[in-house]
């Protein structure tokens, strides 16, 4: 397909199911993204201002603070997982939807 | 257990004070093994320099040059992209960090890894879909064409020359650390070789260095890790009870807490080692610090670029993922890598080698293949050596890129020919000529800055980036009102305002200080020489072992002072004029992203740019399905 597709960006971006996309997309992220924000800074600010709770030891010398410095990196997958796995089943079928259906609407 | 340590701990204090004091001489590879380490050089560099001879026939347009050509796939891309990221910053300064501050080293690595939750989320897929080979492609794709050029591809040069000079400074001082060939010799050599694989290569040749060079790291770091934990069964409470526990550490950590010290037990001098606080000390500081790492990689302009060498989102989707895997995976190790070094060659001796710690995973490596005199720990060394090296022009090479493609497609093409290059092979031709003007003058810089204080350029490039780049990315992608004179001031508030706090922070030299800190040392050295003369007077031989190691690290710090006293002879000021830091935070990020953020907002609101709104509705539609470029696959 060398020559390029008249699109009406303005109809697509009005679309109910790119809207649905958008909104769902963004509202997935965002909290996401919230989160992670979130939990990586109870780090900093933790081995700042709440000392005592990071050292207290949970099993030999391994402390709060270990672990929960470990534990970010588990959130971290996690969190990657989260989002490619929605990614995958929801926003890439629904992004398939649309661009089949432009195709389509543009007469192609 | 305590007992294994124990026998363990004799022979090794008793290497480490000769090799310390030979390391400084020469290289820590010592004079016998040279032959072996060359020969493992001469490995890596020839299978390099074979990827790249096989690249250059792939390399026909500018889209195979910057990109590829778009055909890498999210596998190999993602260890591209731990290959770009794992600089020798990162992969030696924090085993480093871990082994000489033990529990602080460490969140360094979680800050490392948590930035790629902000790339995978906000900005991989979407400058896959926007973008096509710079990071202002993506801002030009809504703003006015050539001044968000001109604002894209000058913060990318800015970033790039911050990183570069740092990367090519630290790799010169490395090498020469490491295997003791002039500072000056090592600088040329790595760019060179990043200017053979980058001109004739561009991208893919880029590419296959960084994926090698990751493999190499991690297969490293692994076989290191197996060796140092196997003794404990793969046990990490066993492993740390060995590390508190040892005489050495809780000497180092007495020595970092100094009178607060007092009444502590030698169990509770170990434990600490396990505890935030012996490094970063300045509560601001570490939440700025954090702010400039997840920020901040999501606005490096040479991992952006590894987004456009992939053929569409999801793709760009997982390489992220490997990305995360591989990155991950690479520092929950530095934990062993730090910990391992500190108990087993001890804080002492890698701070006698190198004061900022860079030693530690080459002297583990060396030590657990048998010390200086075995043929095994010296081809570790080589091993870890050549890592290192290949380190430096990986990472040099996809920074070269950037810098280069900022140049030829933003300021030559996009400004200059407005847009309309006369041929294709006018575009390579650019790039090519750009590679190489970046890449001479890259190693000028790093000849030039010889034994200049770069630390602080490493903060500055990520806080550059995110205080500058991260804003106006992030508000161009997702906000309407974003304008053109928005990405202008964010560019000029964020960059300006990073740049303008490190130079009043406490990252500069203050020869005030340095005074006051040098004559501390030298006012203790003669208690110091005291308290091991009578350990040696003990005649134990554990005790008589930890005398020598540190009274080698003490002649080195004494040795340092008086250099740093006669260094900064006749001056009162930092370079800016001030006797003392103006700013408190080695980290500006705290102040200067808001600021960024600030400033995009304003200019926006106060300057609309109505043709940015109304190409919003196509950019959105275009980077959440690809449309017109890279469609999702079909699986």
């Amino acid at each position: 397909m060398p020559q390029t597709p008249s699109i009406d960006w303005a109809r697509v971006s009005a679309d109910p199911r790119f809207l649905a996309l958008a909104a769902r997309r963004t509202r997935f992220l965002w909290r996401l993204m919230g989160f992670s924000v979130a939990y990586y800074f109870l780090l900093p600010v933790g081995a700042a201002y709440a000392q005592h709770v990071f050292r207290i030891r949970l099993y030999g010398p391994i402390n709060v603070g270990l672990l929960f410095a470990l534990s970010q990196f588990v959130v971290a997958w996690f969190v990657a997982f989260l989002y490619t796995r929605a990614a995958s089943r929801d926003f890439d079928r629904l992004a398939r939807e649309i661009v089949d259906g432009c195709v389509a609407g543009s007469g192609g | 257990m305590m007992h294994r340590s124990f026998a363990r701990r004799l022979p090794l204090a008793a290497l480490c004070a000769p090799l310390a004091a030979h390391a400084a001489e020469s290289g820590a590879v010592s004079a016998d093994h040279q032959l072996l380490t060359f020969s493992v050089f001469a490995c890596v560099i020839l299978v390099t320099m074979y990827v790249t001879y096989r690249a250059a026939h792939r390399v026909h347009s500018a889209s195979d040059f910057y990109t590829a050509g778009g055909g890498i796939s999210g596998f190999q891309n993602g260890w591209a992209i731990a290959g770009d990221y794992l600089s020798a910053a990162s992969f030696l300064g924090i085993a480093g960090l871990i082994s000489l501050y033990g529990y602080d080293g460490f969140m360094y690595s979680v800050g490392f890894l948590v930035a790629y939750v902000t790339v995978l989320l906000l900005i991989a897929e979407p400058c896959r879909n926007i973008g096509r080979y710079t990071l202002a492609d993506i801002l030009a794709f809504r703003h006015a064409p050539r001044v968000s050029r001109v604002v894209g591809a000058l913060s990318v040069l800015t970033v790039s020359t911050f990183y570069l000079t740092a990367q090519m400074v630290g790799g010169g001082l490395l090498v020469k650390t490491l295997i003791g060939i002039d500072y000056g010799v090592s600088v040329t050599v790595v760019g060179i070789l990043m200017l053979g694989y980058v001109t004739f290569g561009g991208m893919v040749a880029t590419t296959w260095v960084q994926i090698i060079k990751a493999i190499l790291l991690v297969v490293a770091s692994i076989l290191i890790v197996i060796l140092v934990w196997l003794p404990y069964g793969f046990s990490l409470p066993a492993f740390l009870a060995d590390v508190v526990a040892d005489a050495r550490i809780q000497a180092r950590v007495a020595g970092l807490l100094g009178d607060s010290a007092h009444g502590m037990s030698p169990a509770e001098l170990g434990q600490r080692f396990l505890e935030p606080g012996l490094y970063l000390k300045v509560p601001v500081d570490q939440i700025s610090l954090g702010m400039g790492l997840v920020f901040g990689t999501a606005g490096l302009p040479h991992i952006l670029m590894r987004f456009f060498t992939v053929p569409n989102a999801t793709e760009a989707r997982r390489s992220v993922v490997w990305a995360m895997a591989i990155i991950g995976g690479f520092y929950v190790i530095t934990l062993f890598l730090g910990f391992g070094a500190a108990h087993l060659v001890g804080p002492a001796a890698i701070a006698g080698v190198d004061a900022g710690g860079n030693m530690a995973a080459p002297l583990l490596a060396q030590y657990i293949g048998g010390g200086p005199d075995a043929l095994f720990g010296n081809l570790l060394l080589a091993f870890v050596a050549a890592v290192a090296f290949a380190t430096i022009v990986a990472v040099v090479a996809g920074l070269v890129l950037a810098a280069a493609s900022a140049m030829a497609h933003d300021l030559w093409i996009g400004v200059v020919r407005d847009g309309r290059p006369t041929s294709s092979a006018e575009q390579v031709r650019a790039a090519r000529l750009a590679t190489i003007l970046i890449g001479t003058l890259s190693i000028g810089i790093g000849i030039a800055a010889k034994g200049q204080n770069v630390a602080a350029l490493v903060a500055l490039a990520f806080a550059v980036a995110a205080s500058a780049n991260f804003p106006c990315i992030l508000l161009t992608l997702y906000w309407r009102r974003c304008s053109t004179a928005g990405i202008v001031a964010g560019m000029l508030v964020g960059t300006l305002s990073a740049v303008g706090l490190v130079l009043v922070s406490p990252n500069l030299t203050y020869p005030a200080q340095v005074r006051e800190g040098a004559h501390k040392v030298l006012d203790a050295e003669v208690s110091r020489r005291a308290t091991i003369a009578a350990a040696r007077a003990t005649g134990e031989t554990a005790a008589v072992a930890v005398a020598a190691s540190d009274e080698a690290a003490l002649d080195k710090a004494v040795k340092k002072a008086r250099e740093d006293v006669a260094k900064v002879e006749g001056q009162t000021t930092s370079f800016m004029g001030l006797e003392k830091p103006w700013f408190p935070f080695k980290n500006p990020g705290v102040v200067s992203i808001p600021l960024g953020f600030l400033a995009v907002l304003i200019g926006s609101l106060l300057w609309r740019d109505p043709r940015a709104e109304e190409r919003f509705a196509e950019m959105q539609v275009r980077q959440l399905t690809g449309l017109l470029h890279s469609p999702p696959q079909k699986e």
